[in-house]
């Protein structure tokens, strides 16, 4: 009954955003009435807010369902038997709903129309003609994916006769980061589609300006929040959950999220230049669409079964020209309607070179050629596959090229917040860097006497000092508690960055690996620590089994247990390494079990990673910056609008 | 500066960041692309020792050893009319077996034999990168 429900709420929504779509339509064509005369026809523009919001519910009822089927393990659902099992824990039933192709897809366009409907209930400010047109957008998007998930990704198949039991979830996915990661991740990343839909909107109305750009930031942010948490996220579940003691692999998957995330940054920063300064119309809707282009390139990547992932699932090579027709539709169309309407965009304020715009142009440039090198780097291994060559592209590549433009965007990064608006010197923005510079070099002169790091770690970690302290300066001689919200929102999220970047040079330089074979007692060096392995025993869990090693991790008094399994799971049969982690203030002790050899040793891997945690710290800090510049904005206009009423009054 | 000349720098600009990103990834890609090698690929026409490629085929059979040391593992990669011999230290996959496909990652040495960095082995039925699936549908026949 419930596979059912879902699937009548699934095409409930269908048909909600295709009418959305023809009353915003006709809507926009809708001319208006001649001077003096009464308008005595309907108004049917009223409708599309409301069907917005009853086909965001639709999509969720939908979701829904498809959660109370696996709950429910009903095995004559489809993708319940091919990922899921009854004697799995409920949290990875619940979560396991999305941890297949039908089930992702069914989050992705949840999301989706969740977003429209929050835009519809939500948006006040934007121009009635362009919200119209940009939850037509909005409605157009979905109805493309809706068609795809219908018609070739239905997640309430249901099979007959109905099997005793599923096939299991892959076991890499049984973790507590299946319920956070995804969720999370999609909400930026398809949230970012609000962009898109207002850039669409204000070109269609010919409406690009700065009060379209105070509309638009507030959704832009929010997005870009939850994306940065979303890779953050997957970033440490990567690290622990794969044993290889890394947090980034350059993996195609991982770029699909990163590029969103590039183009949101870049359209973070111009949106504020045409809120605030009435600069950067065009370029700023071209990011919009872009960002959203990225996030649908990353889709056709992970779920058209092109790449082989652990968030790739099952391949069906329709489903990949599918997503690929509607790629084309959709960023072809939005491209051919800005290059239609550009003419019609007023180019924005002059300003000088040397100035907050000129660093906010060299911050969207940067971001947009680390972009690009990032989007050639993923989908050239694809395209050379076309032709018969296989070749992988991995972290040389990228740490190659993307590194060096990364270091040049973070010492930009740091002067741009020490620079006026409009116009500077070039002289005076050198002495408010004083202290920034000072701080780059006193921390590379001490790295190059005590240390021996690589060129990189060692830019970055003496980079990221700077920018630490150039991220603090503008809260300096300043009344701290009349500092607006949104000045510390930005403060937090640039030190943020620089937090992160010292962890992952800290990470790259600093590291100590041990691979051995131990004896039952013998100790074993790890960086300051060292570690016993004191025996093995087989324990059993809800639906694994394993072997796990007790290790005692002793650091001058202090002595610490830490248990790595090795994993068995039955359904489907598959041994995964379950990592052991000490975090200390200063750093993680990283152990992992291997195989036993014939002599009765078992291998080891332990790595010291000395303030490698700072990495993720680093990403809740740009998140919280990005919460507080939202919470801030968002007070500051209702005070205004507070302050108005008052003066009306 | 007028406005319309201030939008054309930024265009120019926007375009040069375009070309650059491209010109910058071409000529990373040159050299720091992995290519995939089967073992008589790399008989035939073996990349510069030291370069970082990828070395796919089966695991010969009764070719796995382990080092004293507990950590070191040897083992030939087959396509059926080449072998390389590999070295690899670290903790091999769990679906690692002989007879079965394999993908290292790593690099050649001057006497052709090959360390690894790294080892893809078939996951499960389901994940199973495309060069160890397609070095293993190559290799199928050998398997008596």
């Amino acid at each position: 009954m419930m596979a059912e429900a879902g699937l009548a709420a699934l095409w409930f929504a269908a048909a909600l955003a295709a009418l959305q779509l023809v009353v915003a339509a006709l809507g926009l064509r809708r001319r208006p009435v001649p001077d003096g005369a009464d308008d005595t026809r309907v108004d049917i523009r009223g409708a599309v807010r409301p069907v917005a919001i009853v086909q965001g519910l639709m999509v969720l009822v939908a979701m829904a369902m498809l959660i109370g089927v696996f709950l429910g393990s009903d095995m004559s659902v489809r993708v319940v038997i091919e990922n899921s099992h009854s004697a799995k824990p409920w949290i990875y039933k619940f979560a396991g709903a999305w941890g297949n192709h039908e089930g992702s897809m069914l989050l992705w366009v949840t999301i989706l129309g969740l977003a429209g409907g929050a835009v519809a209930i939500f948006e006040r400010r934007l121009d009635q003609r362009t919200l119209i047109a940009t939850l037509g957008a909005q409605a157009g998007i979905a109805l493309g994916f809706y068609a795809f998930l219908l018609f070739s990704s239905n997640p309430f198949d249901r099979v007959s006769p109905a099997p005793r039991d599923g096939l299991g979830l892959n076991p890499l996915l049984q973790d507590p980061g299946l319920a956070f990661h995804p969720p999370t991740l999609y909400i930026g990343y398809v949230g970012i589609s609000v962009a898109f839909s207002f850039a669409v909107g204000a070109l269609i109305t010919r409406d690009v300006g700065p009060a379209f750009a105070r509309a638009m930031r507030p959704w832009v942010l929010g997005a870009w929040i939850f994306l940065t948490l979303g890779i953050t996220a997957g970033s440490y579940w990567a690290y622990y959950e794969l044993g290889w003691g890394g947090w980034w692999f350059w993996d195609p998957v991982e770029n699909a999220s990163l590029m969103p995330w590039l183009a949101a940054t870049a359209l973070l920063h111009s949106v504020t230049v045409l809120a605030t300064r009435d600069g950067l119309r065009a370029w700023t809707v071209m990011l919009a669409v872009v960002a959203f282009s990225m996030s649908m390139i990353g889709t056709f990547l992970v779920r058209s079964g092109i790449l082989t992932s652990v968030h790739a699932f099952a391949v069906d090579p329709k489903r990949g020209a599918f997503i690929l027709v509607l790629l084309a539709l959709y960023i072809g169309g939005a491209l051919a309607l800005f290059a239609a309407r550009v003419g019609t965009v007023r180019a924005g304020n002059v300003f000088d070179f040397v100035s907050r715009e000129g660093a906010l142009v060299a911050n969207n440039l940067l971001l947009s050629v680390i972009l690009g090198v990032v989007l050639i780097g993923t989908l050239y291994p694809i395209g050379a596959g076309a032709f018969g060559v296989q070749l992988s592209i991995g972290a040389p590549f990228f740490d190659k090229t993307v590194g060096p433009i990364a270091l040049i965007l973070v010492a930009i990064m740091a002067a741009g917040p020490l620079i006026r608006w409009r116009r500077d010197k070039a002289d005076a923005i050198v002495a408010r860097m004083t202290w920034p510079i000072a701080a780059t070099f006193f921390t590379g002169a001490g790295l190059f006497v005590f240390t021996d790091t690589g060129v990189l770690p060692f830019l970055g970690l003496s980079l990221a000092t700077g920018l630490a302290v150039a991220s603090v300066a503008p809260l300096w001689g300043r009344n701290w508690r009349r500092t607006p919200m949104v000045t510390y929102g930005m403060v937090i999220a640039h030190l943020g960055i620089a937090v992160s970047l010292a962890g992952m040079a800290s990470d790259s330089a600093f590291t100590r690996e041990t691979l051995v074979a131990a004896r039952v007692g013998q100790p074993v060096n790890a960086g300051p620590y060292v570690v016993r392995l004191d025996g093995i025993t087989p324990v059993v869990g809800e639906n694994w089994s394993a072997l796990e090693a007790h290790l005692s991790a002793t650091r001058g008094v202090h002595t610490v247990t830490l248990a790595p399994q090795a994993r068995y799971f039955a359904n489907p049969v598959t041994a995964t390494n379950e990592s052991a982690i000490l975090t200390t203030w200063d750093g993680q002790l990283y152990t992992v079990l291997g195989q036993p050899d014939t002599d009765g040793r078992w291998q080891l891997r332990l790595w010291w990673k000395p303030f490698v945690t700072l990495i993720w710290f680093g990403g809740a800090l740009i998140a919280l910056g990005g919460a507080l510049s939202l919470v801030g904005r968002w007070r500051r206009e209702r005070r205004v609008a507070a302050r108005q009423e008052g003066a009306w009054a | 500066m007028k406005a319309k000349h201030q939008r054309l720098t930024l265009a120019l600009l926007a375009l040069g960041a375009v070309v650059a990103a491209g010109l910058l990834a071409m000529s990373a890609l040159k050299d720091q692309a992995a290519f995939f090698y089967s073992p008589s690929d790399a008989l035939r026409d073996g990349p510069a020792p030291g370069k970082a490629v990828r070395l796919g085929g089966m695991v010969a059979a009764n070719s796995v050893t382990r080092a004293a040391d507990g950590v070191t593992v040897r083992f030939s990669v087959t396509d059926g009319k080449a072998t390389t011999p590999v070295t690899f230290a670290g903790i091999v996959p769990d679906l690692f077996r002989e007879k079965s496909g394999v993908v290292a990652e790593g690099h050649f040495n001057a006497d052709h034999s090959f360390t690894a960095t790294n080892l893809l082995a078939k996951h499960d039925e389901k994940y199973m990168p495309p060069e160890v699936a397609g070095a293993m549908h190559e290799t199928k026949t050998l398997d008596p």
